[in-house]
């Protein structure tokens, strides 16, 4: 049946050929039928294409491990960067809430711990520097899905600069807020203490430059990466729990990577 | 009936392509798309996502943009003109499986790209992409009203939007570069009017 509709267009062509558009007058009487009684390939394509949709949807947790897997190789070895631009593609991705963020450096960074602390202070980034320094080495984990395998993160534990300031016994949160002047994010005071959370001067060994939130964020090596404010400029020590921004837009404050969010990804510390 | 091919029409002759519906139709969806493409950009694209920020908003245009985009040819089933177009994209003649073969053999001659009002290529073209569209406004839908579903589902969703977005850019690439070297295409969805001899050569089934 195939075969003879196969053999049926090629004599036609054959003809076409042959004939050139002087003559197409021919098919041009037998156009009008030929639309009319032709095949409805146009809905088979249309709902096939709906179809794969709804089946990409139902296989995507099996496809996105596979691909993970290979772009993630693939990334490790690309010079042109290009893969990056794939989705789970590796490597980070910028997401600022704000219109524009100005820059801070050295000159003029400045990070204040205050709230419920017995003595408030500030902090410039050549202070910080000068404090004990830990690195930590984990996978970060987005809550919208890319994960970044083995990144370096270097700074202050934040417990060092809580425990500096005098944490008065009524305290039972930390508030952050960002020079972008629009982020904020919080932890209850026992998250805080953790050992695997810094305030982060440095990332993949260098700088934390202004894309990533530098020169200064935190870093909730635990949690979903929403949890690691970037553009830090301010810790205030509180009585409760105020959820951040996209605490606010539905997101959980207790941002544990694999235990929140309804999302199993594998903890990242 | 084949006045056309019978006598010869004085060259410059236009016919009549599209009506103002299918027009406006076509410069509706285009325009919705084309938001949807440059804020999809601004939220994927690291450097151009540096240089924009305001996430919230570009995310509530890029949605309402997606949303919208069936909407242009919804109003157009209203036009009698665009059904027929529709009706014409979706049947396959023949000559359609003709003018693929061609294709494939990269035979560029007009001879063996029998063409009706639309070649085979446009045909599949158009079926595709209203696909492909409506499959990036469920999974788009699933991501934006997440608590509709359960939450796997966004990350399936975002898995097929994002992939299924890059497949569309790069076809959406192709169909205006297509247009960007045919301007007489081009005109004909400006105007409504084709020459007479671009009609014969690209669409010579086609009976205006």
């Amino acid at each position: 049946m195939r075969e003879k509709g196969l053999r049926k267009s090629d004599r036609r062509a054959e003809s076409l050929a042959l004939c050139g558009p002087e003559c197409s007058n021919d098919h041009v009487n037998s156009e009008q039928p030929e639309e009319r009684d032709g095949r409805p390939v146009g809905r088979r394509v249309f709902l096939g294409t709906l179809g794969l949709g709804v089946l990409g949807v139902l296989a995507a947790p099996t496809l996105q491990r596979g691909l993970e897997g290979f772009l993630g190789g693939v990334a490790g070895k690309d010079p042109t960067g290009l893969t990056g631009l794939l989705p789970n593609g590796g490597g980070f991705r910028y997401y600022s809430v704000a219109a524009s963020v100005p820059h801070r450096t050295a000159a003029d960074y400045r990070l204040t711990v205050d709230g419920l602390v017995d003595h408030p202070r500030g902090y410039s980034l050549a202070e910080l520097r000068s404090l004990p320094q830990t690195r930590l080495v984990r996978d970060v984990q987005c809550v919208t899905g890319w994960r970044v395998p083995g990144t370096p993160f270097e700074g202050v534990r934040l417990s060092e600069l809580l425990d500096a300031a005098g944490v008065r016994s009524s305290a039972e949160a930390v508030r952050f807020t960002c020079f972008d002047g629009t982020y904020t994010e919080s932890l209850t005071l026992e998250q805080a203490r953790r050992p695997d959370v810094l305030v982060a001067l440095r990332l993949q060994d260098k700088d934390i430059g202004h894309d990533h939130g530098g020169p200064v964020r935190l870093y909730v090596a635990p949690m979903y990466f929403y949890k690691s404010a970037k553009w830090l400029s301010g810790i205030t020590v509180t009585d409760r729990v105020k959820p951040g921004y996209w605490e606010d837009r539905g997101y959980d404050v207790d941002a544990w990577v694999g235990r929140s969010n309804g999302r199993s990804d594998e903890p990242t510390s | 009936m084949s006045l056309r091919a019978e006598t010869p029409a004085p060259p410059g002759t236009r016919v009549h392509r599209f009506t103002r519906a299918e027009r406006w139709v076509h410069r509706g969806t285009a325009a919705l798309m084309g938001v949807c493409v440059v804020t999809a950009a601004f939220l994927y694209i690291p450097q151009l996502a540096v240089m924009v920020g305001r996430r919230e908003l570009v995310v509530r245009i890029h949605e309402w943009a997606g949303v919208a985009l069936p909407v242009p040819v919804l109003l157009g089933l209203a036009s009698r003109a665009f059904r027929g177009d529709l009706r014409f994209l979706n049947r396959f003649g023949p000559h359609d499986r003709v003018w693929l073969r061609a294709a494939l053999r990269r035979d560029k001659r007009h001879a063996s790209r029998p063409a009706g009002k639309f070649n085979a290529g446009q045909k599949i073209y158009a079926a595709w992409i209203a696909g492909a569209s409506l499959v990036m406004l469920g999974t788009g839908l699933l991501m934006w009203f997440t608590h509709l579903t359960p939450l796997v589902w966004r990350t399936s969703a975002t898995f097929v939007h994002d992939w299924l977005s890059l497949t569309i850019g790069v076809v959406l690439a192709g169909h205006i570069g297509m247009a960007l070297g045919d301007p007489e295409a081009r005109q004909g969805l400006r105007t409504g009017t084709v020459t007479e001899e671009w009609a014969h050569r690209e669409h010579p089934l086609w009976r205006p």
